[in-house]
């Protein structure tokens, strides 16, 4: 039985930065190394008996759940002031390559953690902890998205530096991530411009959810028709308080701006106090 | 798919309440899903048969009702209805409009024996 939640179902699969993995029911023992695997299906409770039939109130919102988990979450984060950011896109819009990136750069400024989120592998966690960042992978097996448990869970076995950047690179995948609250100060979705412009009407949940649309892979525009003005003003239209920030690892163009968008997000979510001990210890 | 564990949480839900109340068979389980939520109707009813299978919700029906899409329009200062998240204001034409209702995810009732 899990400490944290209660939880005794599924399966959970574990693969830590030593790089072995092995397999035990989540229902006898709890996991405590670098990687989980929620697998799980749902278990039904059958309870026999008759009576007659009447109409039961419940008005619940039905990702109340998660949303406690959420609530958990945050409340954890914010106690260390984390700046927490769940970064959503389709697969191979480059959130690991652009994590790796911001990670060296912003090397001896922030301490940075990842939870890198994919139905299977723990090649995203590998990359990361090559920056010599602690990163922590959850393969969700069937799952298309990271709900706030998994996330929790995950946080146990980070060890979250106080005024830290914890990124959660979520499961590639421009649906499904949009309805789970993770936790996170913010959504940040990646686009990359191979993938056109109308992306934000064709999946406008995603774009509603988040509060920065990154437009990467913007050395490639040469080559693709992409409209770079287009595209910012579709996702304006599904979100008229969105940012956008357009941005290529390769050429390193617009990373400034994305490091100065973390920076401003970061000296927000500090307290007053971190601050001062920050200015000091500066 | 997030419908399935969409269709978890509103099985897990209905179970709980119904054990409360001293009920064991769930014949109609009543949601709201509104039309700019990220749900699909459609993939709710599909899931929620395959998930109640062996639950106490066996063979229940869904009842799915769909609350509009509101919005606030910054040029007309008012609500106005809306279908889709990007659609224009119907009264002005105006884009830029920000979401007021029909988000909503809920479990509103159950009918239970």
């Amino acid at each position: 039985m899990c400490k944290v939640c209660g939880c005794g179902e599924g399966e959970m699969r574990i693969d830590g930065p030593e790089g072995h993995a092995h397999h035990h029911h989540h229902g006898q023992e709890h996991a405590h190394a670098h990687s989980l695997d929620f697998g799980a299906g749902a278990a039904g409770v059958h309870v026999p008996g008759l009576s007659q039939a009447r109409i039961v109130e419940i008005e619940q919102n039905i990702l109340a759940k998660n949303d406690s988990y959420a609530a958990d979450n945050r409340r954890r984060l914010a106690s260390r002031n984390v700046l927490a950011l769940n970064l959503v896109s389709s697969p191979g819009a480059g959130k690991t390559t652009l994590l790796v990136e911001t990670i060296k750069a912003l090397a001896g400024e922030a301490p940075v953690a990842v939870i890198e989120g994919d139905q299977e592998t723990a090649n995203d966690a590998r990359k990361i902890r090559e920056t010599g960042a602690p990163a922590i992978q959850i393969n969700t097996g069937k799952g298309c998205h990271l709900d706030a448990h998994m996330v929790g869970h995950a946080m146990d076995h980070l060890d979250l530096a106080g005024s830290s950047i914890l990124f959660i690179e979520n499961v590639g995948n421009l649906v499904c991530p949009s309805g789970f609250d993770l936790g996170e100060d913010a959504k940040v979705v990646l686009l990359s411009v191979t993938e056109g412009d109308d992306k934000p009407l064709k999946y406008p949940d995603m774009f509603a959810a988040s509060s920065l649309l990154l437009l990467t892979k913007t050395d490639l525009l040469p080559y693709v028709d992409l409209d770079v003005a287009c595209c910012a003003e579709n996702a304006r239209k599904i979100n008229p308080g969105i940012d956008v920030i357009e941005v290529s690892v390769k050429s390193g163009e617009g990373m400034k701006a994305w490091l100065d968008w973390l920076r401003r997000r970061r000296g927000a979510n500090l307290s007053p106090g971190a601050e001062r001990e920050r200015s000091a210890g500066a | 798919m997030h419908e399935m564990s969409l269709c978890e949480s509103i099985v897990e839900i209905a179970e709980g309440e119904a054990r409360r109340q001293g009920l064991s068979t769930i014949k109609l389980v009543r949601i709201e899903v509104g039309a700019l939520s990220h749900a699909e109707p459609a993939a709710l009813a599909f899931c929620f048969e395959a998930v109640t299978r062996g639950t106490m919700a066996e063979g229940a029906t869904l009842e799915i009702l769909r609350p509009r899409g509101k919005a606030w329009c910054v040029d007309c200062r008012g609500e106005v209805e809306i279908a889709a998240r990007f659609d224009p204001c119907p009264n002005c034409g105006g884009a830029g409009l920000y979401v007021t209702g029909g988000e909503e995810l809920r479990v509103k009732d159950l009918e239970a024996a």
